[in-house]
């Protein structure tokens, strides 16, 4: 079968497109041309169970950004800085919010013409063509959710992922400043790179040309092939190159996580840093903020299998796992390297897992989870703490270190884990038998071959794009305030009130 | 009259307060201070950093006794106060010139 090459192109799991492709006039006529024609179907009917689930879903995401994210940020700033921290994580939700309706979805999720490997177009601008009846792709042949749970879930990935880099910036950016950053970055960075990783076709639509070219003969079956090849092709980059991310650890961690570096390094170090004490202000804000985050972010990656089917539980369990396992190697490692396990080193780890099992879930095993969780606490923990000080560069609440670090981990790591002798899930495939999802050939090489590039173009991509926003922002606005206003804090210079009134 | 200023551990105030109590003294001030003496601040890390804490949280206490009963009060502030550790803390006496109640408008002994 000549389509096999380009079978593992169709296993990565991650967003999908539209069944809207399925009535794409031009890719509509050419199946029609060369396949034998299928019966009629009726239009598929979305599972009450799976829209309940999803809802359910994008609600627990909103809950990682608030109040989760917020408090988690909060809690580690300085008294005078608690509000704005707040507020810029609530500011950026909100304006995000209505990019995503406005052109957002559409620039994440149709195709984008000639820059299709990288970007999408405007043809749902507003939201355009979208109804109750329309219908978006899951993972499973035949099996869809109404196209709004899919924008509403996606909406809350897109909300939060901004939101990460606040922590590296903290105590020291401009709210004006940041919200022209927030609007730049999302459009240019983020809005393409979930494009390039979730953007593709769908089970279905592959189904339909894979079996074009099985039943057709002669000039049809070369037709028929080119037109699967034109299917295969409708997808992001890196879905094309087969890198695996099942919920977001290059489109939502290493992107934030490098942008903050880019921003901490832009914006340069807080006044005093080194010098003055900065402690957390209140870790108990702190520990309640890590514990919603874990709770929400069942929702995140249980929520991007897309339906609650079997494959749901794998994870679930895993999100739990690992997140166990990263929570105590981080305490072990601080506890010998520091003399005690200290509370913010439970929630640093705990966090760090939820990062690094966040591409690996619906793909490792649970050893393989568990393997996972203790790796990445003591790669992170060296990145905060023996990392961070030798290059002296100020990220304020180890975003980069957990972030974009754990992020890296969880991506490569997912490319190993996926392996089926290592209780992986292995490779989709949904080429070989059309119609149904099969087991397709796995090479631990090529797969972390295809990991790492998708890590690398989003290093290049965010890291870069970032830092000239950053820098652009800095020319028109300028970063940071005066040296008065810093020390006074955000809360009164930007918003005129106070956290706390004892 | 003297003021007796006590700068004792946190924990100790409920020892303090009743053996004040109990030689028959009324009232006392007390402020959450910060401060250091022979002993040694402590180290807080928060993932990377690592902050030498100097300050110390401790209890300052002001209590006016009467000039009879200064040496009964010190006593039993040190006994109740005392742990043998360093950092138990110190007393300060002083002397005070005039007092007055203010919603009677007693003054001196009878105001205290």
């Amino acid at each position: 079968m000549e389509f096999r090459a380009m079978a593992r192109t169709a296993g990565v799991l991650g967003a999908l497109g539209v069944v809207a492709l399925l009535v794409d006039p031009a890719l509509a006529q050419d199946a029609a041309s060369t396949a034998a024609p299928a019966a009629a179907a009726a239009p598929p009917v979305p599972n009450k169970g799976d829209s309940a689930f999803m809802y359910v879903a994008a609600v627990l995401v909103l809950l990682m950004t608030v109040p989760g994210l917020a408090l988690f940020y909060g809690g580690l700033v300085r008294t005078k800085n608690m509000l704005s921290m707040m507020m810029q994580v609530f500011a950026t939700l909100c304006l995000v919010a209505l990019l995503w309706v406005l052109y957002g979805y559409s620039m994440a999720f149709t195709n984008g013409g000639g820059l299709n490997d990288f970007v999408g177009g405007f043809s749902k601008a507003f939201l355009k063509g979208v109804d109750s009846n329309s219908l978006a792709a899951t993972f499973s042949n035949g099996v869809y959710i109404p196209e709004y749970t899919y924008i509403i879930f996606q909406m809350t990935f897109a909300c939060i992922t901004p939101c990460l880099i606040l922590g590296a910036v903290a105590e020291r950016l401009k709210f004006s400043a940041m919200l022209v950053f927030m609007a730049l970055w999302v459009t240019f960075i983020y809005f393409p790179l979930a494009h390039m990783v979730w953007y593709w076709g769908g089970p279905d639509v592959f189904a339909e040309a894979a079996k074009a070219v099985a039943s057709a003969t002669g000039d049809a079956k070369v037709q028929a092939q080119a037109h699967l090849d034109a299917v295969l092709a409708d997808a992001g980059i890196g879905f094309q190159w087969g890198a695996l991310d099942f919920a977001g650890g290059t489109v939502v961690h290493i992107n934030s996580g490098i942008a903050a570096l880019a921003g901490c390094l832009i914006l340069g170090r807080r006044i005093g840093y080194g010098k003055e004490a900065m402690p957390p202000h209140s870790l108990v804000l702190t520990m309640v903020g890590a514990a919603l985050l874990w709770v929400g972010w069942f929702g995140f990656n249980v929520g991007s299998n897309l339906e609650i089917n079997q494959f749901a539980g794998v994870p679930f369990i895993n999100t739990f796992i690992a997140t166990c396992a990263a929570g105590l190697s981080w305490m072990i490692v601080e506890w010998i390297a520091k003399g005690k396990p200290s509370a913010l080193g439970m929630a640093s780890g705990v966090v760090a897992g939820l990062v690094a099992i966040t591409p690996a879930c619906g793909f490792a095993g649970v050893m393989g989870a568990i393997v996972l969780g203790l790796v990445v606490s003591p790669i992170c923990f060296f990145f905060c703490s023996v990392v961070k000080s030798a290059l002296g560069y100020d990220d304020s609440l180890d975003v980069f270190g957990v972030h974009c670090i754990g992020g890296i981990v969880g991506a490569i790591g997912t490319g190993l884990l996926v392996n089926p002798e290592w209780g992986g899930a292995g490779i989709a495939d949904y080429i070989s038998k059309p119609g149904e999802m099969v087991a397709g050939t796995y090479d631990m090489a090529t797969q972390v071959i295809a990991q790492a590039k998708m890590v690398g173009l989003t290093l290049l991509w965010s890291g870069l794009g970032s830092a000239i926003l950053f820098k652009l922002v800095d020319i028109i606005i300028g970063l940071r305030p005066s040296e008065e206003k810093e020390r006074e804090g955000l809360d009164l210079v930007d918003h005129g009130e106070s956290a706390y009134h004892y | 009259m003297k003021l007796i200023t006590a700068v004792i551990k946190p924990f100790k105030l409920e020892e303090v307060r009743s053996a004040l109590t109990d030689l028959g003294l009324q009232g006392m001030t007390v402020t959450e201070v910060k401060g250091y003496g022979r002993q040694k601040g402590h180290t807080e890390i928060y993932r990377g950093a690592e902050y030498a804490v100097s300050f110390l949280p401790k209890i300052k206490i002001e209590v006016v006794v009467p000039g009879a009963q200064v040496d009964k009060a010190l006593a039993a502030i040190q006994r109740a106060a005392k742990t043998g550790q360093i950092g138990d803390g110190k007393i300060f006496v002083s002397p005070i010139e005039h007092t007055v109640r203010i919603r009677t408008g007693e003054s001196d002994d009878d105001a205290l």
